[in-house]
């Protein structure tokens, strides 16, 4: 079933991607990540602003190891997350948990034990494509780059990803916010690496959603993310290649 | 993988199992894995003993106290009359708190809050919000002049793992407990609850008299398994979830509607086979909470 969407995307487009790295000087890796440009749907609704989604992520560290969470056997991770005015509340502490848990997963905590990095977030959701950009700006050594995909059910119970601001105000029952392992270029012979005879990137890492939906809906969605992310991890890889190497002088 | 285990220790032979469980917490459970049975003599995807009471608080409007084998919750609903909002005016309010003081567990030491609270306390917003097992008009009293402000209280009094489950049938069962005060219009118009002593002979009519519980549409429910390489553990206590560190916890309601499908990162995917094997456990945990809370409001209604 078709759905009109305000900015005429079919339901399986994404917003246009922008990715930019090192944007701030005193923090050791730091990313922009975007999506939606106000540029190119200015016909469909007067505040353009609405529909884009930038986030703005800063990582510190890794540096001596403060917090009460140290570990002696592995490094630590914290995550601020600033919301865009006054203070934060319930819903940024959740939003910090599920950051820091999916972070965890996918970084080598073991080759800095004993230190906290912090990775500082501005602005709204989707920051895990950010601070997975800022930590490779930081030169933080991971295990996998994240890949996260928005998708929305609407009445009628059709998916559409990636759905903006001005989407998700008008008419969905819920939203589900998934993540995945990037699709791994492999050097090795034994070619990618497998869970039980299933690629790596099928498996989820993280999920959030909210509404009520039926199970079958979710693993639609989960379908339609799924094929969604290759396209973003594509996309990640490339922004990442094409600005390395990154500024020497800030490994000082 | 278990036998490489005790090679690598050695000594597991003149080790007590308790200090083993201590040192190497990981391979125990393994080794108990590899036989389908957890230290505690539970197959995998049973949940632990489920206890339930209605009405532990009587100074509250509802209230229920659960037990999930040690994992122990008290929530408690208080109501109170407000002036709605301009936005909505036939509707009340809502406000869920989860509070982990310091006896819940070690880990919580008096002056630093639980950093898992307020997550708690959202989800379970979330959940009760989205599963729309309250209707927020049925808490207005007069449109416009006065509704009905929902507190409701979760106190975590043993933390042993699945806290979120235990948390959300203890709120949903307080709120099939919850009896709606009586209230009266008094001379200047305002709203007052009418108490006790003055219920037999009201001076003033009562507004809401033969409105007294809360019609519950769909009730959600929710099940939080641990997963371990392809092992999935259902109702996981506090060492499981601190040893084994991916969760995932399904929210279903009484209509198997999807409400909340939980997973805060962790080393293990969860692939679509996984999801649907959290989802049916998830299926069957529903049907026993269902037969615990009907068998304890029928209890109720017999005394």
């Amino acid at each position: 079933m078709e759905v009109d969407r305000i900015d005429g995307r079919t339901p399986n487009q994404l917003r246009p991607l922008a990715c930019s790295r090192n944007v701030l000087h005193r923090a050791h890796g730091s990313a922009r990540w975007s999506q939606g440009d106000s540029t190119s749907y200015k016909t469909a609704i007067v505040n353009t602003k609405e529909r884009n989604t930038i986030i703005l992520a800063a990582v510190y560290g890794p540096k001596a190891g403060t917090r009460k969470g140290e570990n002696p056997e592995k490094a630590s991770i914290e995550v601020v997350w600033k919301p865009r005015t006054g203070q934060s509340g319930k819903s940024e502490k959740e939003c910090e948990l599920i950051l820091r848990r999916t972070l965890q997963s996918i970084c080598l905590l073991t080759v800095h034990p004993n230190t906290t990095t912090s990775v500082i977030v501005q602005l709204l959701p989707c920051a895990i494509n950010a601070s997975c950009a800022a930590l490779v700006d930081a030169g933080f050594p991971l295990k996998h780059l994240a890949v996260a995909v928005g998708c929305g059910l609407s009445e009628g119970g059709s998916v559409i990803l990636d759905p903006s601001k001005a989407e998700e105000e008008l008419k969905f029952q819920a939203y589900t916010h998934l993540v995945f392992l990037n699709s791994s270029l492999s050097v090795l012979p034994e070619g990618l690496p497998h869970v039980e005879g299933k690629p790596v990137e099928d498996g989820i890492i993280t999920s959030v959603t909210h509404g009520a939906m039926s199970v079958n809906d979710y693993l639609c969605c989960m379908e339609r993310a799924q094929a969604a992310s290759a396209k973003i991890s594509e996309f990640l890889r490339r922004s990442l290649q094409s600005q390395l190497p990154s500024d020497p002088a800030k490994a000082l | 993988m278990a036998e490489k285990a005790t090679e690598k220790t050695g000594m597991e032979g003149e080790m007590e199992v308790d200090a083993y469980r201590r040192l190497f917490p990981l391979p125990f459970y393994e080794r108990h894995l590899l036989d389908s049975l957890r230290p505690d003599g539970r197959p995998l995807s049973r949940s632990r003993d489920t206890s339930l009471s209605l009405g532990a608080v009587s100074s509250a409007d509802g209230s229920a106290l659960v037990k999930f084998g040690d994992t122990t919750m008290l929530a408690a609903i208080k109501l109170e009359v407000m002036t709605p909002s301009k936005e909505s005016p036939d509707e009340g309010c809502l406000g869920i708190e989860f509070h982990m003081p310091p006896i819940c567990s070690p880990i919580v030491r008096p002056g630093k809050p639980a950093e898992i609270a307020p997550v708690i306390s959202k989800q379970l917003e979330d959940a009760i919000l989205s599963s729309g097992l309250i209707n927020l008009k049925e808490l207005s009293l007069i449109s416009g002049k006065a509704a009905w402000m929902t507190y409701v209280d979760i106190y975590c009094l043993n933390a042993d793992g699945s806290l979120f489950d235990a948390a959300l049938f203890a709120a949903v069962a307080a709120f099939s407990h919850l009896q709606i005060p009586l209230v009266s219009l008094s001379e200047g118009g305002r709203v007052i609850t009418v108490s006790g002593e003055n219920l037999d002979n009201p001076a003033k009519e009562l507004v809401n008299k033969d409105k007294r519980n809360l019609t519950l549409h769909s009730i959600p429910f929710s099940l939080t398994c641990v997963l371990h390489k392809n092992y999935i553990l259902a109702d996981p206590t506090a060492e499981e979830e601190s040893i084994m560190e991916t969760l995932l916890t399904v929210v279903l309601d009484s209509s198997s509607q999807l409400i909340s499908l939980y997973k805060p990162g962790g080393s293990v995917l969860a692939f679509k086979t996984t999801v649907q094997d959290c989802i049916s456990h998830t299926r069957k945990r529903v049907k026993e909470l269902q037969k615990i809370l009907s068998e304890a409001l029928s209890d109720m209604e017999i005394d």
